[in-house]
C-alpha cells in the first residue's frame, strides 16, 4: 500500500565538495538525504580529488538513501542530478551516476540547476511562497526573486562569494576544516568572542557587493599579527553580512514582497540570521530560514526541485544532459510558479 | 528658525526615508537615513554620517558636469538628513513600460547622455537604477541617489557603474533590458566620446566574466 502509489524522484547534488543522495515524493516528501562530503588534506576544494571522493562514495551513498527511504531502485520513477553550476570534474561525476541509473532503469532524466534548488528546498521547508531570497554559500552570493516566468537576480556578488571569502580567511588563520565543523562554523564559533571592531572595507556597489577586498584587507590585518583572532572574525562576520543585508533590504524594498528566505550553506550562521530578521522585521516580511540540514548541498533539493521540473513536463534528454559550468539562475525556466 | 510644514511621507526606501513639506516657502524632501539595527551601532553610524556628507558633494559635482540634480539645501550630518529640493516629475522606472519603442529608445538615449556627462567629468554614480531618475515635464533626466557613489576617473569604476545599469534594467525590465542598454550605449558614447565609450564596454564585459558563474568566462568545458 501507499509506497506503490507514489511516485519517488531520486535527486543527485555533487557540485563541489559535497555528494549527496536524496530521495523526494512530488508532494515534497523527503524520504532520503543521504551525503558524503570531500575534505581536502590543505587548502581548497581540488577539482580532480573532490570527483575520485565522489566516485568512491556514489555507490555507498546511493544504497544509504534507497535504504533510508525504504525502497528499491526499481521503485523510482525519476532520476534528478544538478546539471550546473560548479566545478566540472564533481559535476561531472554526479552526471555519470545520473544517466547511468536512468538508462539502466529506463525512467526519465532531469537536469537540475543547482541554484534553482536551494530556492526551492527553502520554500518547501519553509512555507514559503514567494520570498526575497538571499543564497549565500562557498560558491553563491545571490539576492533573487520571482518575476515573470523567472528568478531574477536583483544582487550578487562583483567578485567571490560569501562563503568563499570565510573559508579562505579561515584557512590563512590556520583554521582545520573538520567533519561536522565547516570553516565558516568554526569562525562564528571564534566571532563570539569577539568585542572590538577592527575597521576593514564595506563595498556596496548598487545592489551588488564585492567581498574580495574584504578578505585581502582581513587577511592583511591577520599577518599584521596584532589583532585577535576574534576581534577578527567578528569583525569579518560583521561587515560581510551587513553587506549582505544590505542589498538584501534593498530587494526586499525594490520588490515590496512580504518574505525573505535564507538558504545555502552560510545561511546556517546564526549572527546572518538575525541580520537578516531585523530587515524582514522592519518591511513586515515573513523571515525564513532553511533548516541545517537543508542549508548545505544536499541531494533532496535536487530531488524535489526534479519532481517540481517532471511535473511541469520538464526531462532532459540524454543528448542533452551535458553538465553546465556556469548556468546562471536567471536562464532557468520556473513553469511551475504561476 | 526655519518654516517647515508637516512632513508627509513620501517613500520608505531600504536606505533612507523620503518625506516631502514645505520648508521656507519651497517643497523639499528630507532625505534620512536611519540606524540600521542589524548593523554594528559604530559600523552604521560611520556608513551613515559618510553617505550623508558625500552625497551633496556627488550632487553638486553632477551639476558642474551639466547632469541635472535636485538642490541640496542644508545638510545634518549628526541625524544624517539631508534637505533638498523636490523634482515634479516621474521616476523612469514607472515610465519605460508605457513608452513605445520610439520613444524607450530616446529616453534611453538621453539617459546615456546623462551618464556619459557625468563620467566623463569623474563623477560614479553608484547606483544607476530607473528608480533613481527623475523626468521632469520638460523631459530633463534628473539623477537622484548619491549616496554610493565616489569620485573616480578610473575605467573600472565607469565599467561597474554601468554595468549595474545594465543589471538593474536585466531585473526590472527584463523585455526590453537589451535594446534600452543599446540605446543608453549610444548616449553615453555621444556624450564621453567613442573611444573611451569602447574601453568601458569591453571593461564592462571584463566585469561580467569575473562574476563566479559566468557564461564564457572560461571555456565551456565538454561533457
Amino acid at each position: 500500500m501507499g509506497k506503490t502509489n507514489k511516485i519517488y524522484c531520486l535527486g543527485i547534488e555533487s557540485t563541489a565538495d559535497d555528494f549527496g543522495i536524496g530521495v523526494s515524493t512530488l508532494k515534497g516528501e523527503i524520504l532520503a538525504n543521504a551525503s558524503d562530503s570531500y575534505i581536502p588534506e590543505t587548502g581548497g576544494i581540488h577539482p580532480r580529488e573532490a570527483a575520485r571522493h565522489h566516485a568512491q562514495v556514489a555507490s555507498t551513498v546511493l544504497k544509504s538513501a534507497l535504504d533510508s527511504a525504504g525502497i528499491k531502485p526499481k521503485d523510482l520513477n525519476i532520476i534528478a542530478f544538478s546539471q550546473g553550476p560548479g566545478l566540472g570534474p564533481s559535476l561531472r561525476t554526479g552526471a555519470t551516476v545520473a544517466r547511468a541509473l536512468a538508462s539502466y532503469l529506463n525512467i526519465p532524466l532531469v537536469g537540475v540547476n543547482h541554484s534553482v534548488a536551494h530556492i526551492e528546498i527553502g520554500k518547501l521547508r519553509t512555507g514559503a511562497r514567494d520570498p526575497v531570497t538571499l543564497y549565500v554559500s562557498g560558491g553563491n552570493t545571490i539576492v533573487a526573486a520571482f518575476d515573470s516566468g523567472r528568478y531574477r537576480v536583483f544582487g550578487e556578488t562583483l567578485d567571490i562569494a560569501l562563503g568563499n571569502c570565510l573559508d579562505v580567511f579561515a584557512r590563512e588563520a590556520g583554521l582545520k576544516h573538520q567533519k561536522g565543523m565547516p570553516l565558516g562554523a568554526a569562525i562564528e564559533k571564534l566571532a563570539m568572542e569577539g568585542k572590538t571592531l577592527v575597521p576593514l572595507p564595506y563595498v556596496v556597489k548598487g545592489m551588488d557587493v564585492s567581498l574580495s577586498g574584504l578578505l585581502t584587507a582581513s587577511t592583511n590585518v591577520l599577518n599584521e599579527g596584532k589583532c585577535k583572532l576574534g576581534d577578527l572574525c567578528y569583525s569579518l562576520q560583521e561587515y560581510a553580512f551587513s553587506m549582505v543585508t544590505e542589498v538584501t533590504e534593498r530587494a526586499l524594498a525594490h520588490t515590496e514582497k512580504k518574505e525573505v528566505l535564507l538558504t545555502g550553506g552560510v545561511a546556517a550562521n546564526k549572527r546572518l540570521q538575525s541580520m537578516i530578521k531585523v530587515i524582514a522585521e522592519e518591511h513586515e516580511a515573513d523571515f525564513n530560514v532553511v533548516p541545517r540540514e537543508f542549508a548545505t548541498d544536499n541531494g533532496a533539493m535536487i530531488a524535489w526541485t526534479g519532481a517540481l521540473a517532471y511535473m511541469h513536463g520538464l526531462s532532459t534528454p540524454i543528448g542533452e544532459s551535458s553538465v553546465r559550468l556556469r548556468w546562471r539562475i536567471e536562464k532557468v525556466d520556473i513553469p511551475w510558479i504561476k | 528658525m526655519d518654516k517647515v510644514t508637516e512632513p508627509t511621507l513620501l517613500k520608505k526606501g531600504a536606505e533612507a526615508s523620503l518625506q516631502v513639506a514645505i520648508w521656507n516657502g519651497r517643497k523639499v524632501v528630507f532625505k534620512t537615513r536611519l540606524p540600521k539595527r542589524y548593523r554594528h551601532e559604530k559600523l552604521d553610524s560611520d556608513i551613515r554620517t559618510y553617505r550623508t556628507v558625500h552625497e551633496p558633494q556627488l550632487m553638486n559635482a553632477a551639476k558642474k558636469a551639466g547632469v541635472p540634480t535636485p538642490l541640496v539645501f542644508q545638510v545634518d550630518t549628526k541625524n544624517s538628513v539631508i534637505t533638498m529640493e523636490f523634482i515634479e516629475g516621474k521616476l523612469v522606472k514607472q515610465l519605460l513600460g508605457s513608452l513605445s519603442a520610439t520613444e524607450r529608445e530616446e529616453m534611453c538615449i538621453r539617459i546615456g547622455e546623462t551618464i556619459g556627462k557625468l563620467h566623463a567629468h569623474g563623477v560614479i554614480h553608484g547606483d544607476l537604477t530607473t528608480s533613481n531618475m527623475i523626468v521632469n515635464k520638460e523631459g530633463r533626466v534628473f539623477l537622484v541617489d548619491f549616496g554610493l557613489g565616489e569620485k573616480n576617473t578610473e575605467l573600472e569604476a565607469q565599467g561597474v557603474d554601468l554595468h549595474l545599469m545594465k543589471r538593474a534594467l536585466q531585473s526590472t525590465h527584463y523585455r526590453f533590458a537589451e535594446e534600452c542598454f543599446e540605446a543608453i550605449a549610444k548616449g553615453y558614447s555621444s556624450a564621453i566620446g567613442e573611444d573611451r565609450s569602447k574601453e568601458v564596454m569591453s571593461k564592462i564585459k571584463e566585469i561580467e566574466k569575473r562574476g563566479r558563474y559566468v557564461e564564457g568566462r572560461k571555456d565551456e568545458a565538454k561533457n
